[in-house]
C-alpha cells in the first residue's frame, strides 16, 4: 500500500502549466505552453533572447500574471493564490536572477541572513550563523562572507545569489541564464554547483540557457521554446537530432549552429 | 511571439496615460494606508530609515535654516527703520519663519535630497530586481521598503523642520543683537508675543504633510521605475520636480485653511 502511494506521489509533477497565454502590450509572448516537470528533474529550456524564458518562470513563481492558462506549483495554482498563501508556495521555490539580484546596501552575510530574519523569526544568532555558513559552504565562497556585492566578480555574485536561495531550503530551484556572460571555466563550475545543489538539496530545476554545455550537463530534459510555445521537449540527443516535423528540425539545427559557432 | 494590433486608447495616448498615472498614484497610496496598518511593522527599518533621512538632511539644513534667517532680517531691517518700525523686527521675523519659512525651506530641501534619494535608491533597487529578489523570498517589499521610507519621512520631516525654523530664529536673533543688543530672551518673548497656537498647529500640519509627500512621492517613482539604467535618473529626477510642485500646492490650500479658522 505505502510503496504505491509513494510511486503515485513522483508520478505527479511538481510543475505543471497548462495552456499558457501571456502578452505584453501589442505582443504575444507565450502562447499555448503546456509542460510537467517532475521530482527530481532538471528541465532545461532553450529559446532565442526574447522568447520569454524569463517571462515563463517568473509566472511560474508569481511574478507576473499570466494572461491565461493554469500553472500549478506544488499542487497548488498559482494563479489563484494571493498573500500569505502565495508567500507560503515561494519559500519552497529558489530563484536565481539572470542578473543575481544581490541587494548592493548589504555584505554577503547580510544578503544570506535576510531571508532567514524575515520567514524564520525564532532562529536564533548561532543558528542563522550555521545555516550561511552552510551555504557558503555550498557554493565554496566561505571566504566572501563580509564582502559588499559590488565588490564581487560576476561569477561569484551568481554563486550568492544561489546561496541566497538554497537558505531557504527550497524543492524547486528556477535558475536564469546561471552562466551567461561568465568564462567557459567558471560557466563548468556553476554547471557542478547546480548538480551538485540538486542531489545535496534533492531539488527539481528549471535551468534557462543558451549555453549548450550548460544544458547537457545540467538537464535531463530539454524544452526548446520557438515562437511562444515549446515545441520540442526530450532528451538532450532527441532534441538536437530530432526526427520528424521538418519544420522544427530547421529551426532547432538554426539554433543549434548559431550556438555553435558562437 | 506575435505582434498584434496596436492598442486603443479612450482619447487619446497622453491624456490617457495621465489619468492612468493618477490612478496609478491613488492605488499607490491606498495601499500604503492599507498595509501600513497590517503587521509586520518593520520597526528596526523605520529607525533605521529616520536616521538615514535626518543625517542626510542636517548639514544642509542647519546652513540653510542659519542663513535665512540671518539674511531675512537683515534685507528686512531697512524698510522698518524707514517707518521706524525696526522694533517688530523680532515678531515680524518670528512670524514669517514660523508660519511659512521653517517648514517650506526644510520640505524644499528635503524634496531634493531625501525624495531623489529615495528615488534613486528604490529605482535602482526595481531595475535590477532587488525589489522582485524580495518578493520571491516571501518579503513584502512595499512593506519594507516604502512603508518603512513613508514613515519615517512623515516623523522625521517635520523634526527637522522645527529644528530649521529654531536655526532660523537664532540668525535672526544674531543679526537683530549685531544692530540692537538686544538680549535672547526679550527677541523671543517679543517675537512669540505674536505667535499663536494655530500658527504652530498648521505649521507643524503642514510639516507632516509635507513629509508624507516627499515620502510617498519618491517611493512610488522609484517602485515604478522603469526598466533600465535610465529609469533610475528618472525616477530621482521626477521625484524632486513632483515632490516641489506638490509642496507648493499644500502650502497654498493649508495657508488659506489656517487664515480662513483665523478669521472665523
Ligand atoms: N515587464 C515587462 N513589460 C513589458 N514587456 C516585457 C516585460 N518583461 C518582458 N517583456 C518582453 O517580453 C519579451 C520576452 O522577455 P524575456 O525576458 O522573457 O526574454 P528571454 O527569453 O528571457 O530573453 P533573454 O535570453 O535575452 O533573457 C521581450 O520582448 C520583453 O521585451
Ligand atoms: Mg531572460
Amino acid at each position: 500500500m505505502e510503496s504505491k502511494e509513494e510511486i503515485k506521489k513522483d508520478k505527479e509533477p511538481i510543475i505543471s502549466i497548462r495552456g499558457l497565454y501571456k502578452s505584453f502590450d501589442e505582443l504575444d509572448i507565450l502562447e499555448d505552453v503546456n509542460i510537467d516537470i517532475y521530482r527530481g528533474e532538471n528541465l532545461v529550456v532553450m529559446g532565442l533572447s526574447g522568447a520569454g524564458k524569463s517571462v515563463l518562470i517568473k509566472i511560474i513563481i508569481g511574478l507576473i500574471p499570466p494572461d491565461k492558462g493554469t500553472i500549478k506549483v506544488l499542487g497548488r495554482d498559482i494563479t489563484k493564490l494571493k498573500g500569505k498563501e502565495l508567500d507560503a508556495v515561494r519559500l519552497h521555490i529558489g530563484f536565481s536572477f539572470q542578473g543575481s539580484a544581490l541587494y548592493d546596501s548589504m555584505s554577503v552575510r547580510e544578503n544570506l541572513e535576510f531571508p532567514l530574519r524575515m520567514n524564520r523569526k525564532k532562529l536564533t544568532k548561532q543558528e542563522i550563523d550555521a545555516e550561511v555558513a552552510e551555504v557558503l559552504e555550498a557554493v565554496g565562497l566561505k571566504d566572501k562572507i563580509d564582502v559588499m556585492p559590488a565588490d564581487l566578480s560576476g561569477g561569484q555574485r551568481k554563486r550568492i545569489g544561489i546561496a541566497r536561495t538554497l537558505i531557504l531550503k527550497p524543492e524547486i530551484m528556477l535558475y536564469d541564464e546561471p552562466t551567461a556572460g561568465l568564462d567557459p571555466i567558471t560557466s563548468d563550475e556553476i554547471n557542478q554547483l547546480i548538480n551538485s545543489v540538486q542531489q545535496k538539496y534533492n531539488t527539481s530545476s528549471i535551468i534557462i540557457t543558451h549555453d549548450l554545455t550548460c544544458a547537457k550537463t545540467t538537464g535531463n530534459k530539454i524544452g526548446m521554446l520557438l515562437d511562444g510555445t515549446f515545441k520540442k521537449v526530450g532528451t538532450f540527443d532527441e532534441v538536437f537530432n530530432p526526427k520528424g516535423d521538418k519544420e522544427v528540425e530547421e529551426e532547432i539545427k538554426h539554433f543549434y549552429n548559431y550556438n555553435f559557432i558562437e | 511571439m506575435t505582434r498584434r494590433s496596436p492598442r486603443k486608447y479612450f482619447i487619446n495616448r497622453a491624456i490617457d496615460n495621465y489619468f492612468m498615472g493618477v490612478y496609478k498614484a491613488w492605488s499607490f497610496i491606498k495601499r500604503f494606508l492599507s498595509e501600513a496598518v497590517k503587521p509586520p511593522y518593520h520597526f528596526r527599518e523605520i529607525v533605521h530609515q529616520c536616521y538615514e533621512i535626518g543625517i542626510k538632511s542636517l548639514p544642509l539644513i542647519t546652513l540653510t535654516g542659519f542663513v535665512t534667517g540671518m539674511v531675512f532680517t537683515k534685507n528686512s531691517r531697512p524698510s522698518l527703520v524707514e517707518f521706524g518700525a525696526a522694533s517688530w523686527l523680532p515678531s515680524l521675523m518670528t512670524i514669517a519663519i514660523v508660519r511659512a519659512l521653517g517648514s517650506l525651506v526644510t520640505a524644499l530641501i528635503c524634496a531634493g535630497k531625501v525624495g531623489s534619494s529615495i528615488g534613486a535608491e528604490l529605482g535602482s533597487m526595481r531595475v535590477t530586481e532587488q525589489i522582485d529578489a524580495m518578493e520571491v523570498s516571501a518579503i513584502n517589499p512595499f512593506k519594507y521598503l516604502v512603508v518603512t521610507r513613508v514613515i519615517a519621512s512623515t516623523i522625521t520631516i517635520p523634526i527637522l523642520s522645527l529644528y530649521c525654523s529654531f536655526l532660523a530664529l537664532m540668525g535672526s536673533f544674531l543679526s537683530v543683537h549685531s544692530n540692537e543688543a538686544a538680549s535672547v530672551k526679550s527677541f523671543f518673548l517679543n517675537g512669540f508675543s505674536t505667535i499663536t497656537f494655530l500658527d504652530v498647529f498648521a505649521s507643524l500640519t503642514k510639516s507632516i504633510v509635507f513629509g508624507f509627500t516627499i515620502g510617498i512621492i519618491g517611493c512610488y517613482k522609484g517602485f515604478n521605475a522603469s526598466q533600465g539604467t535610465l529609469g533610475v535618473g528618472r525616477a530621482a529626477n521626477q521625484a524632486v520636480v513632483i515632490s516641489m510642485f506638490m509642496i507648493f500646492i499644500e502650502e497654498v490650500i493649508i495657508v488659506q485653511i489656517a487664515n480662513w479658522i483665523r478669521y472665523y
